[in-house]
């Protein structure tokens, strides 16, 4: 089972949608326990850092979320949900939950700010749950972007103005900087991705 | 790099399309839902509703809308008409709509702006903006449909949205609305070079070569439409493709 991380500050509604075109049925985790069982997690988020933060530790799930990923539960952050495992956030300088080593950082751009709208994924490093994704444009709603402190760790990357990281993968862990849920035939088919990868590490 | 974005609108009332939609593949053409599910289907980058009925009935019926849409369409959904509350924005956005549109509530009481972004998140609050050309260098704002001067400056309205937390604004032109004779560039340009958000130009669109000087000669971020679409003369993916070939970035 699938388990959407609920900390209040979210798109929910919009993933758990996508997931059910995709007849994947999910649970919604509010709570560490909810957490703890999960076959793989997703973790959406729209909004600011701090008060994401905030509501993740009043519900006890930021430890739960850390432990998951420690134990290799196949993970999707989105947006919000992939800066949030970096170590540190500019915007409003919280401390964020540290599974990736890197911050978050305005994007230094002379372009227009939130970068809204569709933009290309580029320069995509193999992993299963990417494959096929190279060049497909991704709708895109947000002014900071993740700098991991470790290229490796980039798994692709889209260009506004200046190139910045638009997706990170460590092991069973994935992050993405925009959002699939809203980003038509190209966004469900790397939510399927997914769902098949968690398929696969289950079985494994 | 950021794509230029084209955005079919869809007026609705009671929960269905108004305007004439002449598409052979669609049984019912006066769903929205299954008109937005086409659109999106054929490469619109968002879709635009705007509810022409504000009676506490049509609110309900298209929250309903809203969230039967975000069940079949998995792109961007704007909702706006006779929104002026924080609770019917909440209302909508828990629905499905991934942003509103708000428009004379916002003239009359702008600090719903400020209260909608800091509330959402300035990403979700879109200021639509109708205005009509008084003299030769000056535009001004209009609410209730067109029909009511509000006795300010279209630009200066556009900074001060923008100032308050709008996150972008849909600018219409009154004068260009309905005419298919081309959106109002100088209009366009004069708010695109006036605020950091994006515009998204409206009123006016008859045929792509439209779109093509909004977003070059106007600089608009994202051109939405509503006939050239509804009517069939002009596809969405025959649109993008010709936008395509004038050297516009779009998502094919």
């Amino acid at each position: 089972m699938i388990a959407l991380i609920d900390y209040g500050a979210g798109n929910l509604r919009s993933v758990q949608n996508a997931l059910g075109r995709l007849d994947a049925s999910c649970t919604i985790a509010s709570s560490p326990d909810d957490v703890a069982h999960a076959q793989a997690i997703i973790f959406p988020g729209v909004g600011a850092a701090a008060p994401a933060m905030a509501a993740l530790r009043d519900r006890g799930l930021d430890l739960a979320v850390t432990a998951a990923i420690r134990n290799g539960v196949p993970f999707l952050g989105i947006c919000l949900g992939m800066q949030l495992l970096f170590e540190w956030s500019a915007e409003d300088g919280a401390a964020c939950l540290g599974v990736l080593p890197g911050t978050v950082e305005r994007l230094p751009t002379q372009e227009k700010l939130p970068h809204v709208g569709w933009n290309t994924l580029d320069r995509v490093r193999p992993h299963r749950v990417l494959e096929g994704m190279e060049g497909e444009a991704f709708y895109f709603v947000h002014s900071y972007v993740v700098v991991p402190r470790f290229p490796a760790v980039a798994a692709g990357e889209t260009t506004h103005g200046v190139p910045f990281v638009s997706a990170v993968t460590r092991q069973a862990l994935l992050g993405v900087q925009f959002h699939p849920e809203r980003s038509g035939t190209a966004g469900l088919r790397l939510l399927e991705n997914f769902l098949r990868f968690a398929d696969a590490e289950a079985a494994a | 790099m950021l794509l230029k974005r084209i955005i079919p609108c869809l007026d609705t009332a009671r929960g269905r399309v108004v305007k004439g939609t002449h598409f052979q593949q669609l049984r019912d053409q006066g769903d929205p839902v299954a008109l937005a599910r086409l659109y999106s289907e054929d490469g619109a980058d968002e879709i635009t509703f705007l509810d022409i009925d504000a009676t506490p009935e049509g609110r309900a019926t298209l929250v309903e809308l809203v969230e039967r849409t975000a069940h079949e369409v998995f792109i961007p959904l704007t909702v706006g008409g006779g929104i002026h509350d924080v609770d019917e924005i909440r209302t909508l956005l828990r629905a499905g709509a991934d942003k509103v549109s708000i428009q004379t509530a916002a003239v009359q009481r702008p600090e719903l702006i400020t209260e909608g972004a800091r509330a959402f998140g300035s990403q979700c609050i879109v200021v639509a903006i109708d205005a009509k050309r008084v003299s030769k260098e000056g535009w001004m704002v209009f609410t209730h449909g067109g029909r009511t001067p509000a006795g300010v400056d279209a630009v200066g309205w556009a900074i001060e949205a923008q100032r308050r937390g709008a996150g972008e604004i849909l600018l219409t032109s009154i004068d260009a609305d309905g005419t298919r004779a081309g959106y109002d560039l100088d209009l366009t340009r004069a708010v695109v070079d006036a605020v950091q958000i994006p515009v998204i130009a409206s009123g006016g669109a008859g045929h792509p070569k439209d779109l093509v000087a909004v977003l070059t000669q106007g600089g608009a971020d994202a051109a939405l439409a509503a006939s050239i679409f509804h009517s069939g003369a002009f596809p969405i993916p025959e649109t993008k493709r010709y936008l395509a070939g004038q050297g516009i970035p779009v998502r094919l």
